[in-house]
């Protein structure tokens, strides 16, 4: 006999991913689709759900979609066909809003994600197109709930796993990865704070060894990655305490309270809603071609894993700064560039990953929008390499780079800041530091070789950096020793 | 004969030759609805602004008084399918039917009744309360464009738009002895017109006579790519149609319709009508439809589940009417649609959103709506099936002529049971119009249905307009 204490429990976790395309208008109207605008100025009509208005397809949409499903392994259904799902909220013009039902775009597709020891299989059940919807905001100034319908519309794919997750950090891992994978497709920001990334979690706990799932939970309101992290670990636990008290799960959807830092009831089954779904008679089901589905194939980019591989393989990066390069698609590609001009691929990844990702930390922007181009950056590097300019010194000019789109070259020549390499020049400086620092001299005379660079930060200080350290650092050698 | 009662084609000519402008029709078409419309009831609401008139272009192809149905939007005029719930709703853009009448020169008469959303065969299921038929104002004219028919029928316009989800063109064309096509699905743009059930809508004309039909439907016609339904092809000129040639045309006669319930009347009505066909060269046979029997109750499933769904944007959040909840119930926002449901919407449209609610849920979808969906295909392969061999079908447009005012308000599957013979048509998708073929003792008007293929049109006006050329029932006015 087991007791309760001994009982070896085993998550199982599903995800729902909804990702906003950045299509240029909504999908089933010709309104813009941006984020952040006056409320309800992004409307019309047909997104407002007037009477007599019709939904036409957003073709782009389509393509986006088509693409999601091709990058997720998935199989491409060859008819396109819509549906309507029915429930009245206030954010919801039509009362209905359009998605798939029975013949989702995509089904049976899977992600490998990375793991400790190697990487995993993580089966994607299926993916659909719908309709987003509008937001509400509850103001208790006015005491009234506003709704702004310009979110109203946006296309939306909704991204389901199969229960294939194991752990709160596979769950993390898996949206790590898709995300990566969706942002090389160019086809949504994927950004968790303005919502055109979002997701729902599903976790069940059984005891290992057992086949059938048990009673599920869905979490929703998680705004980071870090949250559906937290939030699952916190269903977890509960899940686990209830099984050890002898006592069961009750199938509802639960609240994730990011200030709590817990999950609370919304509904139950009993409260879940009857969507009657049944096919959208506005929208005529259509076939898309193999043709069709092969020529958005080609357009498909290299995928993170791949460029991973490749870099690694082609450049020779070790595997951290191939990993670190990859994180972001047009990083990688600004690699490649300097590379074709400048055949020092690790100095070029130094570069990337210290300087250069500094500066667009700093300044909240990223490498297309910086002003600097690879032959700019390889510029530069060159001139530290052949010794014009000093470590220090090349990063102060990156930065004047950035700031004035200028080259490297242009910024030495009028800052004057090319290294001094006149030799009698530098023994003047010296000169000035020995007779300053007559006690250092004599530590140094003493043994105390270490107060040595001291004297070569006087000296840097005095030439404004602009001196070589090292060769600095062998002419005060040089000359105490004849003395 | 003042200028209201001229057909458009009449007109037309008279306009061309400069015996009578568009100014002076108009009026006379307005002074006939200040005259009659009191006691028919056809509008519920008139554009006595001449509004269109102002902007009107001389070159314009068609400057014809035209009436609206209150289901089909004209941007910022109230539309509100004879309901309360649309109260003060003004539509901020045009149908495309709106649209290209509009190009042609139209000049909207105002918008005429019907049952609230369409919902009906009788327009006694208005807000308004019903309209009365030109023919015998204690009356019905039909519906759910009754009011678009007794406008025509009554001279109080020249001709009018309908729309027709299971014979709402049809039927009160019938009952008010005027001419009413439902074009196939798919021929005519429904952006703009206020959805009953999308995949049956569609619009079309209600005239005096076959060959305003034919122009109106020119008029009309064509792919939108507003409308992912409407279907890109040609549209001919239907009134090259009117050959007046019906020679070997091969006509079904389906069987089911002659049976119990089809008025004896309406019946010899139909069977002279044949007659006249037969002489100028028609060839008749015996055809069978074997699932009509089933249309009724698939329409009613089919309809109502859409009608459901597209009833739900009458929220009270956006438009229309709302109505507050006196005491907090559920949530002040579920008071909110209940209230405003509940006050905004007459009895049947309660009885259909009810209806169509319950075969789309769960446990119920499967026996009611996919049931439906799956007898729908086996009523449009009936049809298919007799067209392989015949170029037309003919039969009553509805079983009786226009019955009395509250007569079968207390019965709705009496009242389902008038659209037994147009109800197919939608569902198979397929064209069909009503024309008068005589009038029963009683003086009421009685009308002849004829069918045919995906956008055979032509083949259709092509029969009526022989059969009219051979008859003079269109000729015979109702005295309002």
């Amino acid at each position: 006999m087991t007791t309760q204490t001994e009982k070896k429990f085993e998550t199982v976790i599903g995800l729902e991913v909804h990702l906003q395309f950045k299509t240029r208008t909504k999908i089933f109207c010709g309104c813009a689709n941006e984020f952040g605008n006056q409320p309800n100025t992004q409307t019309c009509p047909i997104c407002l759900g007037l009477p007599g208005t019709l939904p036409v397809f957003n073709r782009t949409a389509l393509e986006y979609a088509i693409k999601v499903a091709l990058a997720l392994n998935a199989k491409v259904s060859s008819t396109i066909k819509f549906d309507r799902k029915n429930y009245y909220y206030p954010d919801l013009p039509k009362g209905y809003q359009i998605s798939q039902f029975d013949k989702p775009i995509a089904r049976d597709g899977f992600i490998m994600i990375p793991t400790a020891s190697s990487e995993k299989r993580i089966g994607i059940h299926r993916a659909h197109l719908e309709e987003d919807a509008g937001k509400i905001i509850h103001d208790s100034d006015i005491k009234a709930s506003l709704v702004d319908y310009n979110r109203t519309g946006t296309p939306l794919m909704e991204i389901v796993t199969e229960p294939d997750l194991r752990s709160p950090q596979e769950a993390y891992d898996y949206l790590t990865t898709l995300k990566l994978i969706l942002k090389y497709l160019d086809v949504s920001d994927c950004d968790m704070e303005k919502g055109s990334l979002r997701c729902d979690a599903n976790i069940s706990v059984r005891e290992v060894g057992e086949t059938i799932l048990r009673t599920k939970t869905e979490l929703k309101n998680m705004n980071s990655f870090k949250a559906v992290k937290i939030a699952l670990e916190f269903e977890e636990a509960r899940h686990r305490a209830v099984y050890l008290a002898g006592e069961t799960i009750t199938q509802e959807t639960r609240l994730w309270n990011e200030i709590k830092q817990m999950t609370v009831t919304m509904r139950s089954k009993e409260q879940a809603h009857d969507y009657r779904y049944f096919p959208e008679p506005d929208l005529v089901p259509f076939i898309v071609s193999t043709e069709q589905i092969d020529e958005i194939r080609q357009t498909l980019p290299e995928f993170p894993e791949a460029k991973l591989n490749r870099l690694k393989n082609q450049y020779g990066l070790n595997d951290y700064d191939a990993n670190v390069l990859v994180q972001e698609k047009a990083i990688a590609n600004f690699f490649e560039d300097c590379c074709k001009i400048y055949q020092e691929p690790k100095k070029i990844c130094n570069w990337l990953t210290g300087a250069i990702a500094a500066e667009i930390n700093s300044r909240n922007n990223d490498i297309v929008q910086l002003k600097i181009s690879p032959q700019n950056l390889t510029a530069l590097i060159a001139k530290v390499e052949n010794g014009v300019v000093s470590n220090l010194v090349a990063k102060d000019i990156l930065t004047m780079m950035i700031d004035s789109g200028q080259s490297a070259d242009i910024i030495i020549a009028e800052k004057g800041l090319a290294q001094v390499s006149d030799d009698s020049a530098l023994e003047k400086v010296i000169d000035e530091i020995l007779a300053a620092n007559p006690g250092v001299v004599a530590q140094i005379k003493e043994g105390k070789d270490s107060a040595k660079g001291f004297l070569v930060g006087q000296a840097m200080k005095k030439t404004q950096g602009k001196a070589n350290p090292k060769k600095l650092g062998e002419m005060i050698t040089r000359r105490l020793l004849n003395a | 004969m003042s200028l209201n009662e001229l057909t458009a084609h009449e007109i037309l000519g008279l306009i061309k030759t400069k015996k009578t402008t568009p100014n002076d029709v108009y009026q006379s078409v307005i002074s006939a609805v200040r005259e009659k419309d009191s006691a028919v009831k056809a509008y519920v609401r008139t554009c006595e602004n001449n509004a269109d008139l102002a902007t009107l272009k001389a070159d314009a192809k068609f400057p014809i008084p035209t009436t609206n149905k209150d289901n089909i939007c004209i941007s910022g005029h109230e539309t509100t399918c004879s309901s309360k719930i649309l109260a003060g709703f003004k539509p901020p853009y045009d149908a495309t039917v709106i649209k290209k009448l509009k190009e042609t020169g139209a000049l909207f008469v105002g918008n005429a009744n019907m049952d609230e959303f369409a919902f009906g065969s009788s327009t006694e299921n208005s807000a308004f309360g019903p309209s009365r038929n030109p023919w015998n104002l204690d009356c019905v004219p039909g519906g759910s464009s009754g009011g678009s028919a007794a406008a025509v029928a009554s001279d109080q316009t020249i001709w009018a738009l309908g729309s027709d989800t299971g014979g709402s063109i049809r039927q009160p064309a019938s009952f008010c002895g005027v001419v009413g096509v439902k074009p196939t699905y798919g021929r005519v743009s429904r952006f703009g017109l206020i959805a009953f059930a999308s995949s049956l809508d569609q619009i079309g004309p209600l005239t005096k006579d076959v060959t305003d039909a034919a122009l109106l439907l020119n008029i009309i016609s064509g792919y939108d790519p507003m409308d992912s339904t409407s279907i890109n092809e040609p549209v001919p000129d239907y009134t090259k149609s009117l050959t007046g040639d019906v020679r070997g045309l091969k006509i079904g006669i389906p069987k089911e319709f002659f049976i119990e319930g089809l008025d004896p009347e309406v019946r010899q009505a139909v069977e002279a009508a044949i007659e006249v066909l037969k002489a100028k060269g028609a060839v008749f046979k015996t055809v069978s439809l074997p699932h009509s029997e089933y249309s009724v109750a698939t329409y009613y499933i089919i309809a109502t589940a859409e009608a459901s769904s597209n009833l739900a944007r009458y929220d009270g959040v956006r438009f229309g009417l709302r109505e507050q909840a006196k005491t907090l119930r559920k949530a002040p926002i579920i008071d909110m649609f209940e209230e405003t449901r509940d006050a905004g919407f007459g009895a049947e449209s309660k009885r259909r959103i009810m209806l169509g609610t319950y075969s789309l849920s769960s446990g119920y979808y499967d026996a009611y709506y996919l049931r439906a969906q799956k007898v729908r295909t086996l009523i449009k392969n009936d049809f298919d099936a007799v067209f392989a061999d015949c170029d037309a079908i003919l039969t009553p447009t509805a079983p009786t002529t226009a019955f009395k005012i509250g007569e079968k308000t207390d019965d709705p599957l009496a009242m389902y049971l008038s659209d037994i013979y147009t109800i197919s048509v939608n569902l198979a998708g397929i064209p069909a119009m009503s024309l008068p073929c005589g009038f029963s003792k009683a003086g009421l008007p009685i009308g002849l249905q004829i069918i045919t293929k995906h956008f055979a049109e032509e083949t259709m006006l092509r029969v009526a307009h022989t059969y009219e050329q051979a008859t003079d029932w269109h000729k015979k006015v109702a005295k309002v």
